[in-house]
């Protein structure tokens, strides 16, 4: 099972990893991090395909992405 | 639990200062990310421009030069031709290398110093407040051209890839965007084979990453990108525009 | 010791930063100094070296920021309005503590002035040059022995600082074939810690000069004010020349120009005038205690160059209005003779006025016409 793990204290509510999810299962906080930012915050975990493509998309190295067990290497980056 | 996706030890993690959206961090990334994947971080040396990644040398975990505005290529040059086992790359923006640092850039290319350079065109100043960049495009309002950039009055914006590709020397030269997750994916693997052309000795290799500022253009991230789609992409296209292996190169004249 | 040869003094200026261990030469074309880069563009690559011609004298200045980051030494030559456009990178590698060797062959000016002799960059060469409150050491050789022996010792001192340092000629030296002797030196590794090299087994470093941070940017320049000032203890050099003690006039002059009043005080000894001469090697710092010290037992001062007075300013200040300070000059590539010289002086010793430069050019024009 993928994992998606985003650093609320990094993240600067951008959305662009919100928009980039294939599975929408990305949003926002309804609390502000401590720069003053609605962090992005992670719906609905189950249904991550673990693309990576939030995490590759992220500016501020907020988002990291974790596996258990095994996957399909869905393309090349 | 395995980390996929884990942070890059090519960048030193602390936060950076861009803007909520801004690509440049996207960028340091990959090019950080791109330095660790070829083993090469402890022989990297990175030069950091004038312009909003200037203090690009707090974020990249490599030995770091600051340049005066435009001369990236300059220093790179220097530092190359002194220690050619060193790996070596500019970071610029539009500003920076296009306009102040034209000459050091085609220079340096024409001379086919064996360095790479990231060039991040984001059509707009946007350390300075937002004035009109080399690369602002027609009828784009900035702080300097309030009615939107007059071609008639200060021409065309440069497509910079485009005028290296006139030089004869061998070049590694390729224009990605940075705007969404595919082309992100795609702007990787040109600035792997940036990083591998110089590590093989073979040429200049220069990668142009359209990127957006959310902040200058007055747009949030989402619409950013979507202004960089449809208006950047179309007069800046994407792609390989030249490469090291391009065509059989015509001898030169020798007199008999 | 070295054999004796003859050379040029743009070779034996090229030569000699070898000598001084000098990896990579990068520079552009400007007469009256285009000799240096010929003679490097042969020599450097039988040595191992790398010599690059640059598209401006912006680009090699900067190419030369970029290596000396790199922990090399490094150098480059150039002559007045070439030197003005390397002041972008000269302050920036006083600011990131940079060391390198810059020559100016300095031609008359403003502007694109003319090709021959000129002192008219002194204040430009002592005050900094560029933006910033920083210094740069200068050394005026007056022969083409002295060039080369300064040049060796310009890489010392700019390792030694972290500073750029500037060796100031003119077309005279340049141009002038002399024998020179390259003295065997032991020449020290100065290891580099801070250079970007590959951060291998150590943190990154870090080649800057932009400190955002007020207080921080303050301490750097007081930081920076520390080493100007211990070079200004230890870096002083000058020559005292002719009589010393009483004197009825001290002349005062550095580089070519010094070495047509040497001719002078010789004329003027056998004479019976008591005339000494001081010459500052080091333009920057300037030898002021020293000077001071030689004008004390002397009547009058006349201060000798080929500018409408720079280096004045500072002999004045060294002398804290304890002795008059007159002031004779040619411009425009003319140097002025020894018989010159002596005519102007002899003026001042008689307590005549001497001549302002206009009036003793119309003289000489109407004399001549």
């Amino acid at each position: 099972m993928p994992r998606v793990l985003i650093d609320s204290v990094l993240c600067k509510g951008c959305e662009r990893c919100v928009g980039a999810c294939p599975q929408r299962i990305l949003g926002l906080s309804k609390e502000l991090n401590a720069k003053g930012y609605y962090p992005a915050l992670v719906l609905h975990q189950p249904r991550c395909i673990g693309c990576c493509l939030c995490a590759i998309t992220c500016p501020d190295s907020a988002v990291q992405v974790g596996l258990n067990g095994n996957q399909y290497k869905l393309f090349e980056y | 639990m395995e980390l996929v996706f884990k942070n890059t030890t090519g960048l030193v993690s602390v936060p950076r200062h861009y803007c909520p959206g801004c690509t440049h961090g996207v960028i340091h990334r990959m090019v950080a990310e791109v330095i660790e994947e070829l083993g090469v971080r402890e022989s990297a040396v990175g030069i950091s421009p004038v312009g909003c990644s200037v203090i690009a040398y707090n974020y990249f975990n490599c030995d770091m030069q600051q340049a005066a505005h435009g001369r990236a290529p300059a220093l790179a040059t220097g530092i190359k031709r002194v220690r050619p086992d060193l790996t070596v790359f500019t970071y610029q923006g539009d500003g920076d290398l296009a306009s102040i640092g034209t000459a050091e850039t085609v220079q340096a290319a024409n001379r086919g110093e064996k360095v790479t350079v990231i060039f991040v065109n984001n059509a707009i100043y946007g350390m300075t407040g937002g004035q009109m960049a080399p690369t602002t495009m027609p009828g784009q309002v900035t702080t300097t051209s309030p009615a939107g950039r007059d071609v008639n009055h200060c021409g065309y914006p440069i497509r910079v890839v485009e005028l290296l590709a006139t030089l004869r020397t061998p070049a590694y030269l390729v224009r990605v965007s940075a705007h969404d997750e595919v082309h992100l994916v795609q702007a990787k693997q040109a600035i792997r084979k940036a990083f591998r052309y110089q590590l093989e000795g073979r040429c200049f290799s220069f990668v142009e990453v359209l990127s957006i500022c959310p902040t200058n253009w007055g747009l949030s991230p989402a619409e950013a990108s979507q202004w960089l789609a449809n208006t950047m992409i179309p007069y800046y296209p994407l792609g390989e525009i030249k490469t090291p292996d391009d065509g059989p190169v015509t001898e030169a004249h020798h007199a008999q | 010791m070295g054999e004796k040869k003859l050379l040029k003094g743009c070779e034996a200026i090229g030569e000699a930063a070898i000598q001084a261990g000098a990896k990579a030469f990068f520079g552009y074309p400007i007469t009256p100094q285009s000799e240096v880069p010929e003679y490097l563009s042969k020599r450097l690559p039988e040595v191992g070296g790398v010599f690059l011609q640059a598209e401006s004298e912006v680009a090699a200045s900067n190419m030369l920021y970029g290596a000396a980051g790199a922990g090399v030494r490094i150098f480059t030559t150039t002559s007045s309005p070439g030197y003005s456009l390397m002041q972008e990178a000269v302050s920036y590698m006083a600011g990131s503590e940079l060391p390198c060797v810059i020559v100016n062959i300095v031609r008359g000016g403003p502007g694109l002035g003319g090709i021959l002799p000129g002192q008219g960059d002194y204040k430009q060469a002592t005050r900094g040059g560029g933006h910033g409150d920083y210094r740069t050491p200068v050394l005026a050789p007056s022969t083409v022995q002295e060039a080369a022996d300064l040049m060796i010792d310009a890489f010392d001192i700019a390792d030694k600082y972290r500073n750029p340092v500037l060796v100031l000629g003119d077309g005279l030296i340049g141009q002038m074939m002399e024998p020179v002797e390259f003295k065997q030196r032991s020449t020290q590794v100065v290891e580099k810690p801070w250079a970007t090299t590959g951060a291998k087994g150590r943190p990154p470093n870090i080649v800057n000069s932009l400190y955002l941070d007020a207080p921080t940017l303050e301490r750097h320049n007081i930081k920076l004010k520390a080493k100007y000032d211990a070079i200004e203890k230890d870096e002083r050099r000058w020559e005292e020349y002719g009589n010393t003690g009483k004197l009825d006039i001290l002349l005062v002059a550095y580089g070519t120009v010094a070495r047509v009043c040497k001719t002078a005080v010789d004329e003027m000894t056998k004479q019976g005038i008591r005339v000494g001469l001081f010459r500052p090697i080091s333009l920057y710092p300037f030898p002021d205690a020293e000077l001071r010290s030689a004008a004390r037992q002397a009547k009058a001062i006349l201060d000798i160059e080929l500018s409408t007075g720079q280096m004045i300013d500072d002999v004045k200040a060294a002398v804290e209005g304890r002795v008059p300070v007159h002031y004779y000059g040619r411009v425009g590539g003319i140097v002025c003779t020894p018989e010159e010289v002596a005519f102007h002086a002899g003026r001042v010793i008689k307590g005549e006025q001497v001549y302002t430069i206009g009036e003793y050019a119309g003289l000489v024009t109407a004399l001549t016409a």
